[in-house]
């Protein structure tokens, strides 16, 4: 394989990615790349984000070999990178630091962020909090009344809530909402983007600033099993974790790299967020990418269990890697996911994010199939303290 | 020539400005496109920007995006959109209409069967929201063969070198976006409009239109002053929307008429100076 240096100067993984906005947004994507670039490789910019990563949010996070869930279902053994015991309980503060740093350098006092289930928005607050900034986070009102806790959490943190009443009331309307926001107070503002979405530069920044997970794994794998793994697995929404340990693999073509979306009720019931397996390439939030749409090119609305997942677009890059066949891409239902939350709990005590979780239900499915010396790498992206309701609810019980 | 071109030309020759009022194709329903559009052009349009409605207008404000809303509460599609545009020329062959709307509803046709259809339906221009030039010159060169224009955003913030590449590639009119920010954003900085307009003609010899931030006939005089076409959006939208259906013809004209009125009353007031 010819060396991966995607993407190429205007933002594109092949027909992917892209700047796809209105020409009043430009100015404000032309500085932060120009910011990206004087400082993504800058050692002193780099030195203060592996600082906070390492002492604000606990990194590097551990692999931890499931070795009872090994046994249990058979096959090949199961390693857990855990990026669900990072401060804020997920990997979504890798990101979130980086751009933060690079808001601090480029002088603006304000950050805003969208969510979908809150952790984006959490992790935005956190660090805002940190910095001494102004946050505003845009937050579907549907996904409000679903993550109330986590609106909580933003708030305690310093942050404004902003609900956000148009088209589906969900993540694609916050991101809307924000990039509203963004464009009108540009001045003083810098957009955090939470996953490999959005136009050029935040695909390749985000990535950038999560592959800190892969890197990682390469170095703990052969230490703690002798060797890299043989597939690599994650959840994909937006995309933001899976890409975070992908890329650093993305050259090691013997390793498999196993993207697991939201299928929801199942892929035939039209009901879930399958953007890779079930959607087609179009154009959304300055990036041309695989969306779910109907025939008319109108963004549909999705489901799945998990708010993390419950998006219709995916980030460009994994669009590419799906063509380009080096990564593959499978969806796992609602059910299957919280049957595997509920294995990890009783097996390992550890409670997944219902997110990470649908990767962990793919190994279950794969790993029978494979021998007991092979290894499957499972990119826990955030713990499930946030999911008790979805959970308990799920089960009949109210709280 | 183009029949956008034309336009310009003949208004030229009378010294006066164009008016390009924005509706949503479909809102408040699709039985009401085409005689909105007609309305518009009895209310004094020169132009019409014609909105494909679209789920995500990311670079809308909220009352276009309640347009779009209410138009796909119908199922209004880009074909339909195509469609009323057809069924406008057909007793309509002189003002010309500009398909204005964002990327996704036209590649899910497909770029070139979009090139074709709206050619087929005699519309003149196409203007893709978020397509900066950079993501363009494939639809440019689509449209070029068909003999449409393409109309191209410019900001406050667009550099010279981006200028250079903006007249390069736009064709009909160029589409000044006087405030940052979405559309129906609040207030319109005359003075700083003048001054761009003076540096806009450096760099092209097409019209320049105006549009965002013009609510009211004061606006809409002053910035005819300085420039060659006034572009009315969310105020028009809003006329629309809070009209009753049976009086919204009438009050799209009368408030356009209001408009046009004071454009050529501006034009007076200067050959008067």
């Amino acid at each position: 394989m010819r060396m991966y240096d995607l993407p190429d100067a205007s933002g594109h993984f092949g027909q992917y990615g892209g700047v796809f906005v209105a020409e009043t947004l430009i100015q404000a994507l032309d500085e932060l790349k120009a910011a990206y670039s004087r400082y993504g490789n800058d050692p002193e910019f780099l030195a203060e984000y592996a600082y906070e990563l390492k002492h604000y949010v606990g990194r590097p996070s551990p692999v931890y070999h499931a070795r009872r869930w090994s046994e249990h279902f058979g096959g090949a053994q199961v390693y857990l990178k855990r990026e669900d015991l990072n401060h804020t309980g997920a990997h979504k503060i890798n990101n979130v630091i980086g751009q933060a740093l690079l808001a601090r350098r480029m002088g603006k006092p304000r950050v805003i962020a969208e969510t979908g289930a809150g952790m984006h928005g959490v992790a935005a607050a956190t660090i805002a909090a940190r910095f001494g900034m102004e946050c505003v986070v845009y937050m579907g009102s549907e996904d409000i009344k679903r993550q109330a806790a986590n609106v909580y959490r933003m708030k305690l943190l310093g942050a404004s809530v902003v609900p956000v009443e148009s088209g589906s009331k969900t993540l694609k309307d916050a991101l809307n909402e924000a990039m509203r926001d963004w464009v009108t107070n540009v001045e003083n503002t810098f957009y955090i983007i939470g996953t490999v979405a959005g136009p050029h530069p935040y695909p390749m920044m985000v990535r950038d600033f999560q592959c800190v997970i892969g890197r990682e794994a390469r170095e703990q794998m052969p230490e703690l099993a002798g060797r890299q793994p043989d597939a690599i697995l994650a959840c994909v929404g937006g995309g933001s974790n899976a890409m975070g340990i992908f890329y650093p693999y993305i050259a090691d073509e013997q390793v498999r790299l196993i993207g697991v979306e939201a299928a929801g009720y199942g892929l035939e019931s039209g009901k879930h967020a399958a953007t890779l397996c079930a959607g087609k390439p179009g154009v959304l939030h300055g990036n041309r990418t695989y969306l779910l749409q109907d025939e008319n090119g109108q963004i549909i609305e999705t489901h799945s269990i998990s708010a993390g997942l419950d998006y219709p677009g995916v980030g460009p890059e994994h669009a590419w890697l799906k063509d380009s066949g080096r990564a593959e891409y499978v969806a796992v239902t609602d059910e299957e996911a919280v049957q595997a939350f509920h294995d990890l709990c009783r097996l390992e005590g550890i409670i997944p994010a219902l997110e990470s979780a649908h990767a962990l239900a793919y190994a279950v499915k794969i790993a029978p199939r494979m021998k007991a010396d092979q290894i499957l790498l499972v990119n826990l992206s955030g713990r499930g303290d946030k999911d008790m309701h979805t959970a308990a609810e799920k089960s009949g019980i109210k709280f | 020539m183009s029949r956008i071109a034309a336009t310009f030309d003949a208004l030229k020759k009378q010294g006066r400005k164009a008016l390009i009022p924005f509706m949503t194709a479909g809102d408040p329903e699709p039985g009401l496109a085409v005689p909105l559009m007609h309305a518009l052009v009895e209310g004094g349009a020169d132009v019409i920007e014609l909105g494909v409605p679209f789920s995500d207008p990311m670079a809308d404000g909220p009352v276009i995006q309640r347009s779009s809303e209410r138009a796909l509460k119908h199922g209004v599609s880009l074909k339909d959109v195509l469609g009323y545009v057809a069924e406008f020329r057909r007793t309509n062959r002189a003002t010309p209409v500009v398909v204005f709307g964002y990327a996704n509803p036209m590649e899910a046709m497909g770029r070139e069967r979009f090139a074709d259809a709206a050619r087929a339906a005699d519309a003149d221009g196409v203007l893709v929201v978020d397509y900066p030039p950079e993501e363009a010159q494939r639809l440019v060169e689509l449209l070029d063969a068909r003999g449409l224009d393409t109309i191209f955003l410019l900001s406050p913030t667009t550099t010279d070198a981006r200028l250079r590449q903006v007249a390069k590639l736009g064709r009909g009119y160029l589409y000044y976006v006087s405030l940052r920010g979405v559309t129906g954003a609040a207030h319109l900085d005359v003075a700083d409009v003048t001054a761009r307009m003076k540096h806009l003609r450096e760099f092209t010899r097409l019209p320049v239109g105006v549009g965002f931030g013009i609510r009211d006939a004061a606006t809409a005089q002053t910035v005819a002053s300085v420039a060659d076409a006034v572009v009315i959006g969310s105020r028009l939208v809003q006329e629309i929307e809070t009209s009753g259906r049976e009086q919204v013809l009438a009050n799209v004209k009368g408030f356009l008429a209001g408009i046009r009125r004071a454009m050529d009353g501006a034009k007076k007031k200067e050959v008067a100076a």
